[in-house]
């Protein structure tokens, strides 16, 4: 059967795309890759829900969005990841392959949304592949879904709202991490304030960024502020972290050291597809090329949420019911305008701390222009001198890097090495990150074995 | 490397290179080899050093590991079943490398 809309992504831009949609009676289907609807902010919700563990407001609108999914008619289908896709072709609509407990499946649809959220940035760094480093955005999964704490010594090192929001939820748990490395640059509050006026219309959430501050202040853990460099050491494993202030180095013991520079847009799938991107300097990242409500330059084919640009969750959740109306009424669906414009008057207020936030959390340019020895590819451990010595030698774009150097063809396929990339061939070449380009990302998008090719029926054979 | 409040929901029990790890329903088989304390859950194939689960969200690879006897599985992205064996992974599993 062919369905109306498919929608890969199961977090607020999805699930806010499916109520609209299915609301309006079309057929749609939701494929995401984890156990239960909810996305990242809202992971393992019906869980912690059933157990009485809901903690705020956030928890609750997003329960109560999850709910209102769960009773909207979609299709859901968890556990999936999505590794193949091909646009329309000859009269036919997008195709779609998806593994689900090593089984392949075809899917068909008219139209096709991706709400496949943000990753944390990465931040490659000496050391970065040690056990015993992770990402603060994985230690909070650890803790949002089984109530596990890291071991101690404990060291996080970032910027953003997500180690802060993170640090209180450890505290809430009854944790505090031993050293707090704060890596924003030195003028990072500078770059921001003039956006403080306009953000205080989003005053709720700044609020409660400050409660969140102010919470800490209880039992405080050890802060370090304009830490411009971190060393992870160890032989098999994580034993001690050394950072780099004005004051020079300093060196302390660790277990665990959880890393977290922001997020970007998971552009992966969309450019498979060919969709245009667009390099943000601000964020130093590409994101899609969007028209109205989510539309891109390929036809059918809708972005919404955090993939399309970082607005946070409330924002994701409105901006994918506005797709999912414009890819309704694409399809034939009558769809209330007035409805359209209520949603955009609920957006602003979210959206307006953006600016604020977005200078605020500028990467440091030690981040952006890693030193020569430094690991930028973890897949096939390619350093940045390596790739800034193709580029010395000929190579003018990240693809012909990848063949000279095989950065980017391991089984992540450039996700994590994809922005270091661009800039470090930019900073080769002094050419703009623009203009030095991306990495061409083919199907398909995840490492399948020969046995998931051989899965696929014939009917459903993509290419 | 993680580890488990007394008061934490766990009503699974898998094993991690033979030792049983109490878990909730729903967490991966990632988030079992970081509460087992395995030195590593796979060997690197270019430099053969240890890795452990890194992202825990699908992105970057770090976690494929043998459930149930099937190689190449990301951890991060395969939820426990009461009885699941995980062990750790060297190398490379046999992948298809090109579109068919
Ligand atoms: C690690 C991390 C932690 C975060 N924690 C918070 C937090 O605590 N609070 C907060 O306000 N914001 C948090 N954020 C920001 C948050 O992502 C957004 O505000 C919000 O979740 C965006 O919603 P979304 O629907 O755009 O994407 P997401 O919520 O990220 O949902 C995207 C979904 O797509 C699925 N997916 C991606 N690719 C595929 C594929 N190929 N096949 C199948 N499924 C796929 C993913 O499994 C995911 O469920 C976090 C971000 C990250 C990266
Ligand atoms: S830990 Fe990164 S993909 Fe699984």
């Amino acid at each position: 059967m062919e369905f109306d809309i498919a929608i890969v992504g199961a977090g607020p831009a999805g699930l806010g795309a499916a109520i609209e949609a299915a609301g309006l009676g079309l057929s749609v289907i939701v494929l995401d890759e984890q156990p239960a609807p909810g996305g990242q902010v809202h992971r393992a919700i019906e869980v912690r829900k059933a157990a009485g563990r809901l903690d705020g407001e956030d928890d609750r609108d997003g329960a109560a969005l999850v709910a209102a999914f769960r009773a909207s008619g979609a299709v859901h289908r968890p556990g999936v990841q999505v590794w193949w896709m091909d646009p329309p072709a000859g009269g036919a609509g997008f195709r779609l392959v998806a593994t689900q407990d090593g089984a392949s499946q075809g899917i068909a649809a008219k139209r096709v949304l991706l709400a496949v959220g943000a990753l944390e940035r990465p931040a490659p760094f000496p050391g970065w592949t040690l056990p015993g480093v992770l990402t603060v955005g994985a230690a909070q999964i650890l803790l949002k879904s089984g109530g596990n704490l890291a071991a101690a010594p404990l060291v996080i090192a970032g910027q953003g709202p997500l180690p802060l929001l993170f640090a209180s939820q450890l505290a809430k748990a009854g944790m505090v991490p031993d050293l707090i490395l704060d890596t924003a640059p030195a003028d990072a509050w500078r770059r921001a304030l003039p956006h403080l006026p306009g953000a205080l219309r989003g005053w709720r959430q700044l609020a409660r960024g400050l409660h969140l501050m102010l919470a800490l202040r209880r039992s405080p853990p050890h802060c370090v502020a304009r830490v411009r460099e971190i060393e992870a050491l160890g032989e098999h494993r994580l034993e001690a972290v050394r950072y780099r202030t004005e004051a020079g180095w300093t060196q302390v013991p660790a277990t665990i050291l959880l890393v977290h520079e922001g997020v970007i847009p998971n552009v992966h799938a969309a450019m498979s597809l060919g969709v245009e991107h667009v390099w943000d300097d601000g964020q130093a990242c590409w994101r899609p090329k969007l028209g109205v409500d989510g539309e891109t330059s390929v036809p059918g084919l809708f972005i919404a949420g955090d993939a399309a640009g970082i607005g946070g969750w409330r924002v994701a959740a409105i901006d994918g019911r506005l797709a999912g109306l414009r890819a309704a009424e694409a399809l034939g669906a009558s769809t209330d305008a007035a409805r359209r414009s209520r949603l955009r008057l609920e957006r602003r207020p979210h959206a307006a701390l953006r600016p604020f936030l977005d200078a605020l959390g500028r990467p440091r340019e030690e981040l952006l222009a890693p030193a020569d020895a430094t690991v930028v590819c973890r897949c096939e451990m390619v350093t940045a001198g390596a790739v800034r010595a193709a580029v010395q030698a000929g190579a003018t774009g990240p693809n012909e890097v990848k063949i000279r150097t095989r950065c980017g063809m391991g089984p992540c396929q450039g996700r994590l090495c994809g922005p270091s990339l661009t800039m470090l061939v930019a900073e080769a070449r002094g050419v703009p990150p623009a203009k030095a380009g991306h990495l061409r990302i083919r199907p398909p998008l995840k490492p399948v074995t020969l046995g998931d090719m051989a899965g696929i029926p014939p009917e459903d054979r993509a290419g | 490397m993680f580890r488990k409040p007394p008061d934490a929901p766990a009503g699974v029990t898998v094993f991690v290179a033979g030792q049983p790890v109490r878990m909730a329903a729903g967490e991966s088989a990632a988030a079992a080899v970081l509460l087992a304390g395995l030195g590593s859950s796979r060997s690197h194939p270019v430099d053969g050093g240890a890795r452990l689960p890194y992202c825990m969200m699908g992105v970057c690879f770090e976690c494929l590991m043998v459930i149930d006897g099937a190689p190449g599985r990301q951890g991060c992205l395969v939820p426990v079943h009461e009885g699941m064996r995980i062990e750790p992974m060297a190398g490379l599993p046999d992948l298809a490398g090109a579109p068919p």
